[in-house]
């Protein structure tokens, strides 16, 4: 079974914030990590690799800053990675994205399953998993919390929703996201390491992806646009209380007396 | 390129400048300025260092549809065994807001199976018309078969915009569409307004931080977003004046590549998301006793225990409990925050609240800009003593 992970690396820190004098974005630290919902999807296909025999491919799109990201899946198992670099995929949205990560797939050719993480920890929006599917025209299942039996031609798996677990049996190729927790990932192998000859790892730019549309891409291939970023909306009504703890807690609590919560 | 650089206008003072000021990390500077692949297109270069240093083109954009063509705001209404869930209700009221500016109708969209009363139940938000599809092939969610309806709908009802409840059903629904029809998608937005153009606009927290940013689809319809459950408030039930307007559901629509297996309901369990109030804990309150004298609070108030994501990445919670983006979306009568620093994330799911009070000793902690009460201090000394009061004026 031939799977392609798709993993993005995210800011290590949510420490962003605007300068409400300038309105220029503060971003303390630039150190990035692998989007920690991704371990989980990188693990679910390793552990189909070693059933199924097969390989894994990761999938990110990124400046070249990613590429430790997609060594980190190779330490843990994957067979390589691919990175999807160039200043034409800026400002792409969710449309944007999972259109230049359709190409990325194309390019790596032939594929039983796709596998992603639930959400990343940055944009939160679960989003690029179906959209990636669709793009492709295979379907998918988000939030899959097993994978239950899988065979030349169909995987089944069980997903959450909010109110029960489904299972079902898809046909593929098709798409997963993988639930938090659903399995425990591995930590990636100093042996593996150690054996890297730095050459796993492929950056393709746009000019390598053969047949792609760039008015799709970025900015361009964006129906949604960002109008403007602004900090978040404070509450100036609010009260402070300051002093001890005794002043403080006798204050909370007449609050909370008053407003019949005790 | 859309941003264009002038290198003459570069100079070594200048460029240094505009490295420090992206965000992203996305220039550098050895003689000359490059941006790369890291850009997120913020543009913010564009407004730092001298007039014309970095400006940004607008390029021949797509060829702006027909917005006339396009008309009414959609609620999408999941529902799960002929209930419809919650947010549905929350999402008419602010459709109905959205439609008043342009004077559209409301429209709620239902797919399911044996759907008739669910169908009558929308009505009596005030929905103008009900469009349902309802087979019993659509009885439980099946990707193929729902986007296949939600398809149909769109291309024959052709609306202008379309809320879905971000729930893990439309978090699912609402991409797999939006990617079929190429529209654009706005996920977990907290606020949303109507232009008189029909232009949605849609606000969410950015960039993965303490920003937000004021998102619209000038070019495209149908125009998608999802707003979490407890965002906005259910209106009031009215006297119906909608009609239901049942759809055709060939089997060629019903057909899909995945078959259910089996379908396990989840055990009945208290949700934090329907609690009045909430005592929540975040990394400065979370020792083992910190969140035992948190519970101790909890239970003297009635209230549900809840927490921010950190805590759950370590283990302490589980992330049922998890308030933010990435957990559950709250808006309890009152909800007490302890050694929570509050991160946009984190505020997103708990802004709405009524009454926000926060115990923070760091004066500066951004949870103070959405709380209506802030306590500056030690909790560990101020919840013991809070938890003596509280417990001894109960049995007054």
């Amino acid at each position: 079974m031939n799977i392609i992970v798709c993993v993005k690396q995210v800011p290590g820190t949510n420490k962003v914030e605007v300068d409400p004098v300038t309105g220029v974005l503060k971003r303390d630290g630039v150190e990035s990590k692998l989007n920690p919902y991704d371990l989980f999807a990188i693990e679910a296909a390793i552990r189909l690799k070693e059933q199924t025999s097969g390989t894994v491919t990761a999938l990110s799109m990124g400046p070249n800053q990613a590429i430790p990201s997609l060594y980190e899946t190779i330490y843990m198992g994957a067979d390589r990675g691919v990175l999807l670099s160039d200043r034409k995929f800026a400002g792409a949205d969710v449309q944007a994205t999972s259109y230049a990560l359709a190409s990325g797939v194309r390019k790596i050719g032939t594929y039983d399953l796709i596998i992603c993480g639930k959400q990343t920890t940055d944009g939160d929006t679960a989003q690029v998993g179906p959209e990636l599917a669709e793009t492709l025209g295979i379907e998918h299942a988000t939030n899959v919390v097993s994978i239950d039996a899988v065979d030349s031609d169909s995987i089944t798996v069980t997903f959450s929703l909010d109110d029960c677990f489904q299972t079902q049996k898809m046909t593929l190729p098709c798409l997963i996201t993988i639930d938090k927790d659903a399995m425990t990932p591995r930590l990636p192998s100093f042996k593996v390491k150690k054996q890297c000859k730095g050459d796993e790892v492929t950056v393709y730019t746009v000019a390598d992806l053969d047949g792609i549309d760039e008015n799709r891409l970025g900015l361009k291939g964006s129906p949604t646009q960002v109008e403007r970023i602004f900090p978040p909306e404070k509450n100036n009504e609010k009260q402070i209380f300051r002093g001890d703890a005794g002043e403080l807690s006798d204050a909370l609590a007449d609050l909370l007396a008053e407003r019949k919560f005790i | 390129m859309p941003l264009k650089i002038d290198q003459s206008k570069i100079t070594k003072e200048v460029g240094e400048a505009l490295v420090a000021a992206c965000p992203f990390g996305a220039i550098s500077y050895d003689g000359t300025l490059k941006i790369g692949a890291g850009c997120k297109m913020c543009k913010l270069c564009t407004k730092r260092g001298p007039a014309g240093a970095v400006t940004f083109e607008e390029e021949a954009t797509a060829a702006v549809c027909d917005k006339s063509k396009w008309r009414g705001v959609c609620v999408y209404a999941e529902q799960h065994d002929g209930k419809i869930h919650p947010v549905v209700f929350e999402l008419i009221g602010k459709a109905k807001e959205l439609a008043a500016v342009t004077g559209h109708e409301v429209y709620a969209l239902l797919i399911g199976a044996d759907v008739q009363a669910a169908a009558e139940e929308l009505l009596t938000y005030g929905v103008d018309k009900v469009f349902v599809y309802d087979a019993p092939a659509l009885e439980n969610f099946v990707i193929g078969p729902y986007a296949n309806a939600f398809t149909d709908f769109i291309e024959k009802i052709r609306p202008s915009s379309i809320l879905v409840g971000a729930t893990v059903l439309g978090r699912s629904l609402a991409p797999k569409v939006a990617a079929r029809v190429r529209a654009g998608l706005t996920a977990d937005c907290t606020v949303l307004k109507m232009k008189e153009n029909t232009d949605l606009v849609q606000i969410r927290p950015a960039f993965g931080g303490n920003i937000m940013a004021q998102i619209v689809t000038p070019n495209t319809r149908p125009q998608f977003c999802t707003v979490r459950y407890k965002i906005f408030s259910a209106p009031e039930k009215c006297e119906p004046h909608g009609v239901i307007l049942p759809m055709a559901t060939p089997d060629k629509m019903l057909r899909g590549r995945s078959e259910v297996l089996r379908v396990e309901k989840k055990p009945e369990e208290v949700d934090i998301s329907d609690a009045d109030v909430i005592v929540a804990v975040g990394r400065g309150f979370a020792a083992k006793d910190d969140v035992a004298l948190a519970a101790r609070l909890a239970h003297a108030l009635g209230a549900q225990l809840a927490c921010t994501r950190p805590l759950v990445e370590a283990g302490v919670f589980d992330p049922k409990h998890q308030i933010g983006l990435s957990g559950r979306t709250v808006k309890p009568k009152l909800i007490i925050t302890i050694g929570i620093s509050g991160s946009v994330q984190f505020a997103a799911g708990m802004r709405s609240s009524d009454t926000i009070v926060a115990i923070n000793s760091d004066p500066n902690a951004s949870i103070f800009d959405v709380a209506h009460y802030g306590f500056i201090g030690d909790a560990h000394e101020i919840i013991p003593k809070l938890i003596e009061k509280t417990e001894g004026r109960k049995h007054v």
